[in-house]
């Protein structure tokens, strides 16, 4: 065990956990990594390319190598970072990226071929012979690449989403993030505080740092007691602020349940859009390493991590006084880690500082001017190389930190892509003055890393944000801390000939900069897309700006000329599952139920998905077994009895005022103003382009009162439409528009015994074919007193009604009508019959409006008046609309009882089937009973001269061809004189 | 993004639909001699600005308004919302 | 330097030493006979063929930043012809041999991986659409597939057949389609354009057009002024900026579309997959990340970044479609800037102005077009005649009503 004395970790507990089915514990208040240091563990991974082994380097959420498939089964999470992996009692974690185990991965052998695959390789080869791409080359590639593995099975853990706002919100629960919430808080405004980390103090945490001459917990302790009084303070934990997006508007994911075994009855994540007038960054910084050979050996980690592992989970990586800890340093901060190491007895080999006359802090062996050279250590840090005036030595060295320097994570900052600016002082980037607006950056982000200083800009940033929303800053009273200035050199790489990595997870070494320089990609971009830097799991938040400094170097211009590199979101990796949000499965999206669902339900009908509607789509009878049986015995039924059919789903728009008759006019491409009260009348749109778009009815039920129903697809399009050229074409028209669609239950009575039917429900009101004939429509009462509308109108070609009810009484007036229909064969049907008739009439739907067609290939081209202006009347003049020749034409198969399939595409006989001689294709085809075989309709050049010409329906894709005749498209009582009956 | 909505405020803009550059609202004369060629115009081009750009929005699910929006293409920050019906009155009486 | 295995176990032997820039970066001549503006995808390939298949000698490409910046350098990386309408499908059926080829022809791995590509079917109506539309790419030489609900859960047993708001029914399916390594593509054709004389010159922005007497004579750029015979532009996303500096209007709407990677993973989807009753595409990079996209933003935007809505909207469809990718982690995001056009097809013309030359216009589908596009526009600069395949591509199609509309959606480009 390496545990030390003291550290934020909960003693008395103890978690049993597995990493690669080997059983250790460790404590509450670990992380996976921190337990696994304190068991000794050092190796932890393989990096992506050459499958080195790799130990963890961080301990934050920057961490590039210790990556892990954490939990097992459905739950199985790869690319987890062990360093921010919570543990829990029973967690599972395997090690990934390996073939065979993780101390003898035979992928390892990579690392021996390293040569050959250097940057940028593979686009120089691999391209002889051509066909060997998918079959050899790439499948291996594949294999090899990628990092952890998914279980292919659900994710079977619930997720949600919500939506806050506040005036303030603050992102990073540090010395910045803290001073800025309490701040705000005290001042009364809404603030949230977000915290990726599950205990609130970021850096605070790590280092030993005094604050009022106390420990720092001391501090956050009374402060998150404070916060729990203030109910204007909403402060989560374990939630990560991941992106920055328009007008304030900020996304984050909370952890609920991810640091227990199971979510139980909670979810496993949340995601929240936050709104906030005004938020300050206090994301604090991520410290950089220092490239030199062999720099990637377990053991060899980033100092500040080094140092948060001792101070708040008390682990050191060694505390074996033969194998000592070093810190190799070009700057103050890396002497804190062996002042901290020290003052917990880790034994020190030394300060290894880059920096001639380097500063000594402490009593321990000062390397000044040197730096470290190689390592040693297959599995782990053995030995390294230190050279200091051209002499190197070799030191026995268990763990190595590393201390390069510290960047701002400016990432937020540069989400709306505003370039981050290069400060000569900090060497480093700092968030830019073009950022989201009303997002304040405060503290180590900005570069002010000391404590004091930290604490005193979020509290400033606080009184900005405050200043800017009227809100008047309270006095607060912060802790003394430390602010100690830290000097720091120039210092980027140590020069040498062997591999110095830059990039650990994606295996880029300071040569690949090079060789990508040599080869002209130096362009950050053509640098980062060549090497692949920057791009692991980390985003380069550990790499890019070291690689800049190299290619800079290489160049010879300073670091800003080289380039800037912006970060988009998310801030670190985000689940796909919290991201949509949970409503998979049948709840991807809602389901809109027609009124006589529960009652078509009951009768065991079939439903199918249109649009968002469930719709009847038949209604198998006792002894059907195949669903064409179903069809056909509906079809027939509406042919020689009646049928019933909800046909709610098609849209229906009010219409009034005294101008609604021109309003129409305007709207449909035919003459509707004109319509005479107690008629209704078929109408064609158009868009403005020219093109036919959706058909429907218009009912004229008073002087100033009309409706107007739409295909089911274009119901909401229409009526936007409408309202469209009601407010911004046409605003002087006095017209009102409301859509009804769902407040009227609508019920297709179609067949010859309609009118029986009907008779016995309506009160009082004369059906005959004089007193009410054909596109006929009135107002009445139905069931003695129910408010209905009824409208003559046929989809079917019989005589044909539909009735509307208020919706809540749909579902009982289909119970009704089938009731007192029982003796004329009533029967009701579903869309499939509804399809079949309507192929039977001609009547064109969806797959003949496609928006693809004229009016006049429909038929309708004498719909669209030349007497008056409206939608699309001009555009549909255009020359390649009137030449287009194509007409909606019946088919009828000759010779064959195969299924005619639509999708079929049509030829002349005798001609070879190409793009060139196709003459149209087959829209819509079915079964038909009256016909008593498969029918179609088509769009046929010329169509309406070819009547009974034979032609070919050829369908390759499925390798079926058949003749046709041209017919056409009414195969049922093309007079029309049963309708009008 | 938020919309700000001049009768109901600030809403989310997930509640509208966008149909794009605000000139829709100046339908040509069809009764005009070039009738078809301003209609390919006001159809077809745009100027697609990469900066303040007045464009169509619908509070589709809303109060069903068109409003005209005035936003930056480029930022993406919003200078304004009107109702579109007004601006279209409006452009009457300017033409009058 | 031709590259080969040969060539990299030799450089791996020696440390290295004989690589040589994979382009120059020239000064820019007084003057061109053609200058390209815009150093993308498109713009770099009809560098390439002007140069190798036209002959075409003095040829400049200009590019305001590095070479490669635009759409090409940010995509989804799908190539396939499995377009409906004749105006279309010959076109990317050309640009899908050209793909097979294009390394080759190049000399440079592009990893072009014809994984194929499933369009999902969850209605008959859809069924009878993609029916219609396999049949038109067979009439066209292309390759199609129906698959039944059976067949596809063989390919592709990872969706969710059983518990689906929109159940799956089957798929179209084209096999030769697939994948390209979208700067793979750029960086051949830079580099095969760069070997045959022509200056790629980045950090160019053009200004502005020199133009007299209804001729083109030039280009103002950042750095000075560029004589040229003529000028072909290829700068989809910000076309409508840089014609107008040509005085011109566009039927184009500059939008921005999202796509996104996961972190890396083990092979798990084998090529592309599109979801039929969402906004959703997927398919999986060699590195192991997971690619997909959704719809457009919707709204007018130079911004190069969306908001959180789409990106909702996209997952919710991924994880309805396929709930097993769940516990993989969004890496990135990006937006890039669409030229969406009035009718969803790409434009490649001659202008009003003599000399002057315009491509664009592509929405979201750009990289696959890539090499058509590029061989297309050579032939129209080098010949002044429209290449067979792109004859419907023309400027003046919607004033005259010859759109080319494959989702009937008219002229509304975000619905495109």
């Amino acid at each position: 065990m390496t545990r030390l004395s003291g550290g934020l970790i909960d003693r008395n507990s103890s978690f049993s956990f597995t990493f690669d089915g080997k059983t250790y514990t460790g404590h509450q208040g670990d992380t996976l990594a921190s337990a696994l240091l304190a068991n000794g563990v050092r190796l932890m991974g393989r990096s992506f390319k050459y499958h080195r082994p790799r130990g963890v380097v961080a301990a934050g959420s920057e961490e590039p190598n210790a990556m892990v498939e954490l939990r097992s089964g459905a739950r199985t999470e790869p690319n987890t970072r062990a360093t921010v992996a919570e543990l829990y009692d029973g967690l599972v974690a395997k090690s990934q990226n390996r073939t065979g185990s993780l101390a003898f991965d035979a992928l390892g052998v990579n690392d021996y071929f390293a040569p050959f695959f250097a940057a940028g390789f593979y686009y120089k080869t691999f391209m002889w012979p051509r066909a060997f791409w998918e079959k050899l080359y790439e499948p291996m590639i594949r294999r090899a690449a990628g990092l952890g593995r998914l279980s292919m099975q659900a994710d079977p853990d619930s997720y949600d989403k919500g939506f806050l706002h506040c005036d303030v919100l603050v992102i990073g629960g540090g010395a910045a993030g803290l001073a800025a919430a309490l701040t705000a808080a005290r001042a009364g405004a809404q603030v949230i505080l977000c915290d990726e980390d599950f205990r609130l103090g970021g850096r605070l945490l790590a280092e030993s740092h005094r604050l009022d001459g106390a420990p720092a917990t001391d501090w956050i302790s009374t402060l998150e007691a404070e916060f729990e009084t203030l109910p204007n303070l909403r402060v989560m934990r374990r939630t990560t602020v991941f992106g920055v997006y328009d007008h304030g508007i900020y996304g984050a994911v909370e952890r609920v349940s991810d640091h227990v075994v199971e979510p139980g009855n909670k979810v496993r994540q949340t995601l929240w859009r936050i709104t906030a007038k005004r938020a300050v960054l206090a994301a604090g910084a991520t410290e950089r390493h220092i490239p030199f050979a062999d720099n990637d050996r377990p053991g060899v980690m980033l100092g500040g991590a080094m140092r948060a592992y001792a101070n708040r989970w008390a682990v050191t990586p060694t505390q074996s006084a033969k194998d000592p800890v070093a810190i190799f340093t070009n700057n103050d901060d890396g002497h804190r880690t062996a002042l901290d190491l020290m003052s917990k007895n880790v034994p020190i080999l030394g300060v290894i500082d880059s920096r001639e006359n380097a500063p000594r802090f402490g009593d321990y062996d000062l390397f000044s001017g040197a730096m470290v050279t190689g390592t040693k250590g297959r599995l782990g840090l053995r030995d390294i190389e230190i050279t200091k005036g051209g002499v190197a030595s070799w030191h026995r060295c268990a763990a190595l930190g590393v201390s390069g320097g510290w960047n701002p994570n400016v990432h937020l900052a540069s989400h709306h892509r505003g370039r981050p600016v290069w400060d000569d002082t900090l060497l480093s980037f700092v968030p830019g003055a073009d950022g989201p607006a009303g997002l304040i950056p405060a503290g180590a982000c900005v570069g002010l890393g000391s404590t004091a200083k930290a604490l005193a800009d979020g509290a400033k940033a606080a009184g900005i944000a405050l200043a800017e929303l009227g809100i008047k800053t309270p006095e607060v009273a912060l802790p003394d801390a430390e602010d100690m200035p830290v000097s720091q050199a120039d210092f980027w790489h140590v020069p040498g000939k062997k591999r110095a990595w830059v990039d650990f997870q994606n295996d880029v070494t300071v040569k690949d900069i090079s060789l990508a320089h040599k080869e002209n990609m130096k362009p950050v971009e053509h640098l980062k897309r060549w090497t692949t830097l920057g791009m692991a799991t980390d985003q380069g938040k550990t790499s890019n700006v070291s690689a800049l400094a190299v290619m800079a170097e290489l160049t010879g211009k300073s670091i800003p000329q080289t380039g800037t590199t912006i970060f988009r979101p998310p801030y670190t990796g985000v689940s796909l599952s919290v991201l949509g949000g949970g409503d998979t499965g049948v709840n991807f999206r809602p389901r809109r139920l027609t009124p006589t669902h529960t009652w078509a339900k009951s009768q065991g009908a079939e439903f199918v998905e249109v649009g968002q509607w469930m719709r009847a789509q038949y209604f198998p009878q006792a002894g059907e077994t195949d669903w064409r049986e179903s069809v056909d015995r509906e079809t027939k039924a509406v042919r020689v009895g009646v049928g019933l059919c909800d046909v709610t789903t098609l849209g229906k728009v009010d219409v009034q005022g005294a101008d609604a008759g021109e309003f129409l006019n305007r709207m449909y491409s035919n003459m509707m103003g004109t319509v005479a009260v107690g008629k209704v009348r078929y109408g064609l749109m158009l868009r403005e382009d020219g093109f036919a778009y959706d058909d429907g009815t218009c009912a004229r039920l008073g002087e100033d009162h009309y409706v107007v129903t739409t295909t089911t697809a274009n119901a909401g399009l229409v009526y936007r439409n409408m309202e469209f050229a009601r407010q911004c074409l046409w605003p002087e028209l006095d017209v009102q528009l409301i859509s009804t669609t769902d407040a009227w239950a609508q019920i297709a009575v179609a067949g010859p015994k309609s009118r029986l039917l009907l008779e016995r429900v309506v009160d009082e009101f004369d059906l005959s074919n004089d007193a009410f004939p054909f596109m006929g429509c009135a107002e009445l009462t139905v069931c003695k007193g129910l408010r209905a509308r009824l409208f003559r109108i046929s989809f079917s070609g019989e005589l044909a009604y539909e009735i509307a009810v208020p919706a809540r009484y749909g579902n009982a007036l289909m119970a009704r009508l089938m009731e007192l229909g029982a003796d004329l064969g009533a029967a009701p049907y579903g869309t499939e019959a509804l399809g079949v008739l309507r192929i039977e009439k001609g009547h064109a739907a969806g797959a003949e409006l496609n928006g693809q067609t004229t009016a006049a290939m429909l038929g309708l081209g004498r719909m669209v008046s030349a007497k008056k202006d409206s939608i699309g009347a001009v555009m549909s003049r255009r020359e390649g609309l009137a030449r287009d020749a194509r007409r909606l034409v019946g088919l009828q198969p000759v010779g064959s009882t195969e299924r005619l399939m639509a999708g079929s595409h049509l030829f002349t006989q005798g001609t070879a089937h190409s793009m060139e001689t196709d003459q149209g294709w087959v829209t819509s085809a079915c079964y038909s009973p009256h016909v008593g075989g498969y029918i179609g309709l088509g769009y046929l050049e010329n169509g309406d001269t070819r009547m009974d010409e034979e032609i070919i329906a050829a369908n390759p894709i499925e390798g079926s061809e058949m003749r046709l005749r041209v017919v056409p498209a009414h195969f049922v009582d093309p007079e029309g004189e049963r309708l009008r009956d | 993004m938020l919309i700000p909505h001049p009768l109901l405020g600030l809403r989310d803009a997930q509640e509208f639909t966008y149909l794009g550059d605000a000139n829709l609202i100046n339908r040509p004369d069809p009764n005009a001699p070039n009738a078809e060629a301003m209609f390919c115009d006001y159809v077809f081009l745009r100027d697609n600005p990469a900066g303040v750009h007045r464009e169509l929005w619908y509070h589709e699910q809303g109060d069903r308004s068109w409003l005209v929006v005035t936003r930056n293409t480029v930022t993406h920050e919003i200078l304004g919302a009107e109702l579109a019906s007004d601006v279209a009155l409006a452009h009457r009486e300017g033409s009058k | 330097m031709k590259f080969s295995g040969f060539k990299v176990i030799k450089e791996a032997l020696t440390g290295h030493k004989g690589w040589t820039p994979l382009w120059r970066d020239p000064e820019p001549q007084s003057d061109y006979d053609i200058v390209i503006v815009g150093g993308g995808g498109h713009g770099l390939a009809t560098a390439f063929y002007l140069a190798k298949s036209f002959g075409q000698a003095r040829i400049a490409v200009l590019e305001k930043g590095w070479l490669g910046s635009g759409n090409i350098g940010r995509n989804t990386t799908i190539i396939r012809s499995n377009y409906l309408l004749p105006g279309n499908e010959p076109f990317y059926e050309f640009s899908m041999k050209l793909w097979e080829n294009l390394e080759q022809e190049t000399n440079f791995n592009s990893m072009v991986s014809q994984r194929g590509i499933i369009n999902l079917i969850h209605t008959d109506a859809q069924r009878d659409a993609y029916r219609r539309r396999g049949n038109a790419m067979r009439f066209a030489g292309a390759d199609s597939v129906l698959l039944s609900r059976e067949e596809l859960r063989e390919k592709v047993p990872f969706l969710n057949y059983d518990n689906a708001r929109f159940p799956i029914k089957g798929g179209l399916m084209q096999p030769r389609a697939g994948t390209a390594r979208h700067d793979g593509v750029a960086w051949g054709y830079a580099r095969g354009a760069d070997m045959r004389g022509v200056d790629i010159i980045q950090n160019c922005e053009v200004t502005g057009f020199k133009i007299e007497r209804g001729k083109v004579l030039g280009v103002e750029t950042s750095r000075g002024f560029i004589g040229a015979k003529k000028v072909g532009v290829a700068v989809a996303g910000s076309s409508s900026r840089v014609m107008s500096m040509a005085g011109m209007r566009l039927p184009i709407e500059s939008h921005v579309l999202q796509a996104f990677v996961s972190e890396g993973l083990k092979p798990t989807i084998p090529g592309v997959i599109t979801f039929g009753a969402g906004h959703f595409y997927i398919s999986q990079s060699d590195k192991g990340g997971l690619v997909f996209g959704g719809d457009i933003d919707g709204y007018n935007s130079y911004a190069q970044r969306g908001n959180l809505p789409v990106i909702e909207d996209v997952l919710e469809g991924g994880m309805a479609l396929m709930p097993m990718i769940g516990r993989a982690r969004l890496l990135r995001g990006w937006g890039g800037v669409m030229d969406m056009s009035m009718d969803g097809s790409p434009i490649i013309d001659r202008t009003d102005i003599e000399g002057l030359y315009f491509n664009g216009g592509w929405c979201y589908g750009g990289f696959k077009a890539t090499p058509a596009s590029g061989y297309a526009f050579a032939h129209l600069l080098a010949t002044d005649r429209p290449h067979d395949t792109a004859k419907a591509y023309r400027l003046d199609r919607f004033a005259k009503g010859y759109v080319i509309d494959e989702r009937g959606a008219g002229a509304q480009p975000n619905l495109h």
